[in-house]
Parts: C-alpha cells; structure tokens; sequence
C-alpha cells in the first residue's frame, strides 16, 4: 500500500500500536467510570475463556461466527470503496427468509435445511442491499446514508414481520415459535459426538466452519478472480477503472450484493445455530461489529478473521464482565468498538505519520 | 380534520423539525468547508445526554446546554483531528463518533443513575420552558389568525425560536461575511484560498466547531426541550441522519433547509399521530409503516427524485498544502 513504509510495518506494527491505543483509552473510560481495568480486564478474558462453566470459548467462537459473516461484508464492499453500513439490517431481514425456511422443514433433516435456509438467508440479505447499491449506481445517492436508513426500515419491517405474520397465535411475545429439531444446525458438542468426544454444550455451530469456508472464499474473490480484481481497481480509482471498461453500476451492484449476502449469513448461525426461532434482537449489533472488524483486519480474510475472534472475546467476555462488575454495563462493548474504528480507521495517521517520519530519517526506507 | 387539529398536527411538526434543523444547519457549515460529517447523529446524543446530566446535577437548563454544546465541539474537535489534521476517512470518523457517543451515553448513564441508561426525569428549571409571546391569550379568540398565533407561534421554548434564528444568521454569515466567504471557499477550492494567504486548516477547524455548537443546541433540545423531559437510550434515533438527507434535498442552502426540515419534521408529525391509518375499512397501513415513513421518505428524496444536488466540489478531501 506505501512504498515508504516495510511491508510488516504497514501490515502488523501500525495496525498493533492503533489497537493498543484504542484499548489503552478504553481502559481510561474504565479508570473514568471509577472502576479497576486491570480487574476487568481479568474477569474479561476469563469469561471469554473459561466463562459460567468452562464453555466461554464456544461463546466467543459463536459471536466470532456472526461477526466473521458481517466483517467480510464490510470487507467485501470496502475493496470498491462502498461503505456499508447496512449489515445490520441486511443480516436482520436475513433472518426472516431464515427462519421461513426452517419453519417449512423442520420435520426434515438439518442436512437438506442448511442449503436451503443458507440461499434464502443469501438472497435475503443481498434483496436488501440491492436497493441501495441501485441507487449509488445509477442514482448517486450516498450508500452511507441510504443503508443507515435501511436498517431503520429493516427493524421496522421485522417487527411487523413478528407482530402480524409469524408470531404464534394467542402469545404476546413477538417472536416465531420455536421450530422443530429437523432445522438445528449441530452444535459443536452434537459435532464432537460425531467422533465419540463429550464436551460442554455451547451455542457455537457449524456455521463457524462455514465462516471459515466464507473467510477463503472472499480471499479467492477479491485476488484470484477477474471480478476480484475488477472490484479492487474500481476501488483504487473509478476513473480509471471507466477507462479500463470496468462498468460502475456492475461493480457496484455485484460488489453490494456479495456483501449483503455475506452478511445476510449470519443468520444462519444465530437463528438456525443457536436461538432455534426468530425474535427482535436476532442480529443485537453484529451488522455494526463487522465495521469495526473489518477496519482492524484491513479488509484482509485473515484480518477479518482474528479480529472477529477478539470481538467475540470482547462480546462474551463483556457479558461476564457485566455480570461480575454491575459498574460496567455491556455497554462498554460499544464503546470499545468506536475507540477500535477510531484509532484503527480514522486516526491511522496519529501513528502512520510519525512511523513514516521515522523510517524517513533513519534512512531504511523502502527496505 | 378541522382547522385546530391542522394547527396541532404544524404545531408538532415544529417541534419536532426543531433539532434536525440545528443539526442541519450543523451539517451545512462542516461541509460547505469542505469536511463531510455523518457524525452528526453522535454529537447531538453526545449533547444530550451532557445537557440532561448536567442539568439534572446542577439543577439549571442553561448549564446543561452549555455542558451539552462544550461536548458537542469536544467530539467536533476530534473529527477535525481525523479529518482536517491527519487527513484521515472522514465518514469512518463520523462512524465512530456515532458509536463512541451511543456506547459512551449509555455507559455513563447507566453507571451514574443507574436508571437503565436514562438520567432522572427533569422539571422545573432543569428544563426549558416553554414560552407564551406576547398577546399570544388576548389574540386566542380571534378566528383563524388567534389559533395560528396563540397555538402555532408562541408557546415553544427558546431553542425553537433560536433554531429559526439560526437559519438567517447562517445565510448572514455564510453570504455576507469575508469568513464566510472564506469558510464556503475552503470547500470548493482549497488551493486558491490557500494561494490567497488564509490557513485552510484553521478555516476548517472553525467551520466543525461551529458544527459542533449547533449539534450541541440540537442535542440539548433533544433532552431538556421536548416532552421526553430528561435522557433516553439513543435517542436521537436517527435524526442525524435525517438531517443529512434533508441537507442533501436543501443544496446545501440555508432557507431550503428550513423547509426541508419543516418537510421530514411533517413526516415525523403525521407517523406519531396516525398510528394505524385506516382506509375505508379496505386495508390497514401498519404503524410500523407510519414509523418507516421519514426513514423510507429521506432514501425516496435522495434517490434524487427531486433533481441533482451537487456537493461541495472538495467535500470529504482532505487539503495536502503543496510543497
């Protein structure tokens, strides 16, 4: 990316003393709110880790799953420099053609359901962020704006989507029934009877070796293929990717619809692998983690993947946190998140100039 | 509907229109400089959790606003940093601004008042009150122009009457002043004011600042000037958004904006009070449509149903002084 800087130094060292800010000043807000970070970062990982009774990594692994499927959307989209912040509602709307199809089938086999709830979740999503992507491309509406508004609308139509259509007759709650056994996805300790192992049941499930899968695929995407490349030019420089006959609506909408599909994914894991039913707070925040984890991975498959694994950390760790130290809710989450999007996004240069300012003068420049 | 239930149904829409047009107006002095800012939505929720907070400690409105306006332009300042000085992506910025304000707001809240998230309800001087104009009681009885005057008119607390205000000083000053002039010029040609002897940077900063005192008086609106009366869980709800969308419809003017404004808070109006539209026993629009409605409205008028809006030419790019 910047030819003044070695390569390990663009790559870990900057995004490394970036996120070591952000969590320094997250203790800060700690040390503000009158309690102990050094405690809390204790309680944190141990809950992360061990949690209520030793299962607190399948936790962290289930979270890092959803946040897995929505930081590669962001991902997907950032490489064409769109910036969709709709996952939230693309994986919300995700979880009504999800739980549609597990509705129908769940007398059958979770084996003929995760295709079919796996597409619907896909289409979905992509529906969603169809709309949007259409208009930045033939309209010139901003993408930023118009997907926050769609999550809006989103979260209006799952709630009428739950209040008037799927909710169980005769019950206040606005959620579907729960469905049948035929529609759960293997939890890991259904996977690790497969091969005569006995572990702790945790809501981590297939969908993680799918996320996985996912992680692979969008590497194969964006450097391997010729719309993988097609979508980074028409990121670097639209004008010259108009000149190299890239089409703008194409990419655009191609590159929309695979990061709304992405997203559209985690469904799969938190309503097919875990809640068993769709309710209100299906996605709780996932679609916003995956700007974050994108921008601390640099929009890398691999980056993507360890730091959705630290958010999960941070997700289930918070939880036992918020548990052990009424002091900190698990509103902290949120606040760590923007500190991570601050210091790893927008305030790169805090760190990059003087790095660069450095490597200049010492004269090992381009080594 | 009868005549007084139109002056309500406008009466309301006021209201409501009030804090999007302060973050508007916010809107349009960060980016006719030049700097895009989609953080508008977390300095107002920053803003009003401060100036709810404040207020309910320190037992004064005016306080609280202060507290509220002195956040606001703390975070403005942070993204001038991002933005202006290290020249970093300014919608990544406003990104995190959004969250660090909603994260921040319930943190805080729920940790001093514990009343899950939301500061204690305010009365009294904790909050602005609403204000009768003059002769607005003698006029009440007189057809037509008593109900406009008395209902319409009076009777709204001093930030409504400030945010109107705003919009010809904002004019004023961006039209008919040399700094504005200037301020409007950083976001079209960098270059030439640079050439012309004026710090860009400094012209920047002070457009974000004055951003951010106005989302400050937008946010305080949010917490001691409406009915909910004190700190709710994100309550700004989007508005920054809204406001955005309508500074797009507006062309980045001062006057549309108030339209604007006045339009999206019609639309908020119309979705609180109908809730289930009925039509003819036919069908039944659900409130979750009439709830959608501004959000589905502000993608409608940015689909650019409404012609082309042409940003500032230098909007989001960050100034590198040549060497």
């Amino acid at each position: 990316m910047n030819d003044k800087l070695p390569k390990w130094v663009d790559v870990f060292l900057i995004p490394f003393i970036n996120l070591v800010l952000a969590f320094l000043v997250a203790g800060l807000v700690v040390v503000f709110i009158g309690e102990n970070p050094v405690e809390a970062l204790r309680l944190l990982l141990s809950g992360a880790i061990w949690g209520f009774s030793g299962n607190g990594y399948g936790y962290t692994l289930f979270y890092a799953t959803s946040f897995m499927f929505t930081g590669l959307s962001v991902a997907v989209a950032f490489h064409g420099s769109l910036f969709n912040i709709g996952g939230e509602g693309q994986a919300g709307v995700a979880g009504i053609g999800a739980v549609m199809v597990a509705l129908w089938l769940d007398e059958t086999h979770w084996l003929l359901v995760l295709p079919l709830a796996l597409i619907a979740s896909v289409l979905f999503g992509a529906a969603w962020a169809a709309i949007p992507a259409y208009l930045q491309a033939k309209r010139g509406s901003h993408i930023v704006i118009t997907t926050i508004m769609f999550n809006f609308i989103a979260s209006a139509l799952l709630v009428y989507m739950l209040v008037n259509v799927l909710k169980v007759p005769g019950r206040m709650a606005p959620e579907t029934r729960t469905f049948g056994e035929g529609a759960h996805l293997p939890q890991i300790q259904d996977m690790a009877a497969w091969f005569g192992l006995e572990i702790t049941a945790s809501p981590m499930n297939i969908s993680f070796f799918l996320a996985l899968l996912c992680c692979w695929l969008v590497w194969v995407l964006i450097w391997r293929t010729k719309l993988g490349y097609e979508i980074r030019a028409f990121g670097k420089s639209q004008p010259a990717a108009v000149y190299a006959g890239i089409s703008p609506v194409r990419i655009t909408m191609i590159a929309m619809l695979i990061s709304g599909g992405l997203a559209g994914m985690m469904a799969m894991n938190t309503v097919l692998g875990e809640a068993h039913r769709l309710n209100l707070d299906a996605v709780q925040g996932a679609g916003f983690v995956g700007i974050a984890v994108a921008l601390m991975g640099r929009s890398h498959p691999v980056g993507v993947m360890l730091a959705a694994i630290l958010f999960g950390i941070l997700y289930q760790g918070g939880a036992e946190l918020a548990f052990e130290m009424p002091g900190i809710s698990r509103d902290m989450i949120v606040v760590i998140q923007a500190l991570v999007i601050l210091f790893t996004g927008a305030l790169e240069n805090l760190v990059r100039f003087p790095i660069e300012t450095w490597f200049a003068r010492s004269g090992k420049g381009g080594a | 509907m009868d005549f007084l239930a139109i002056i309500q149904l406008l009466d309301s829409s006021l209201r409501l229109s009030t804090p999007l047009l302060l973050a508007c107006l916010a809107g349009l002095f960060s980016e006719r400089a030049g700097i895009f800012d989609i953080g508008l939505e977390g300095k107002m929720l920053a803003a009003a959790f401060s100036a709810g907070a404040v207020s309910a400690v320190s037992g004064s409105a005016v306080v609280g606003m202060l507290a509220g306006i002195g956040v606001s332009v703390l975070l403005a300042l942070l993204h001038g940093l991002a933005s202006i000085t290290l020249r970093g992506n300014q919608l990544i910025s406003g990104v995190a601004i959004n969250f660090l304000a909603s994260g921040l707001s319930a943190l805080v809240g729920q940790n001093w008042f514990n009343q899950g998230g939301r500061t204690p309800q305010l009365s009294g001087n904790q909050r602005f009150s609403d204000i009768t104009l003059p002769f607005a009681d003698s006029l009440a009885s007189v057809p037509i122009i008593g109900p406009i005057y008395s209902e319409l008119i009076s009777g709204h607390n001093i930030l409504v009457y400030t945010a109107l205000l705003a919009v010809p000083a904002t004019w004023w000053v961006l039209f008919r002043t040399r700094f504005g002039l200037r301020l409007r010029a950083v976001g079209e040609n960098p270059g030439a004011v640079d050439t012309a002897g004026v710090s860009v940077t400094l012209q920047r900063y002070w457009a974000v600042m004055i951003c951010g005192v106005l989302c400050g008086l937008a946010g305080s609106y949010l917490s001691l000037g409406t009915s909910a009366a004190g700190f709710v869980r994100d309550m700004s709800a989007g508005k920054g958004f809204i406001a955005l969308a309508a500074l797009i419809f507006a062309k980045w003017q001062p006057r549309p904006a108030l339209f604007a404004s006045l339009l999206f808070g019609l639309l908020e109006a119309i979705g609180n009070k109908y809730q289930d539209l009925d039509f003819f026993g036919i069908f039944t629009v659900p409130v979750q449509f009439m709830q959608a409605l501004p959000y589905i409205l502000t993608v409608v008028i940015l689909a650019g149903f409404v012609g082309k809006a042409i940003p500032p030419r230098a909007g989001g790019q960050p100034y590198v002084k040549e060497r």
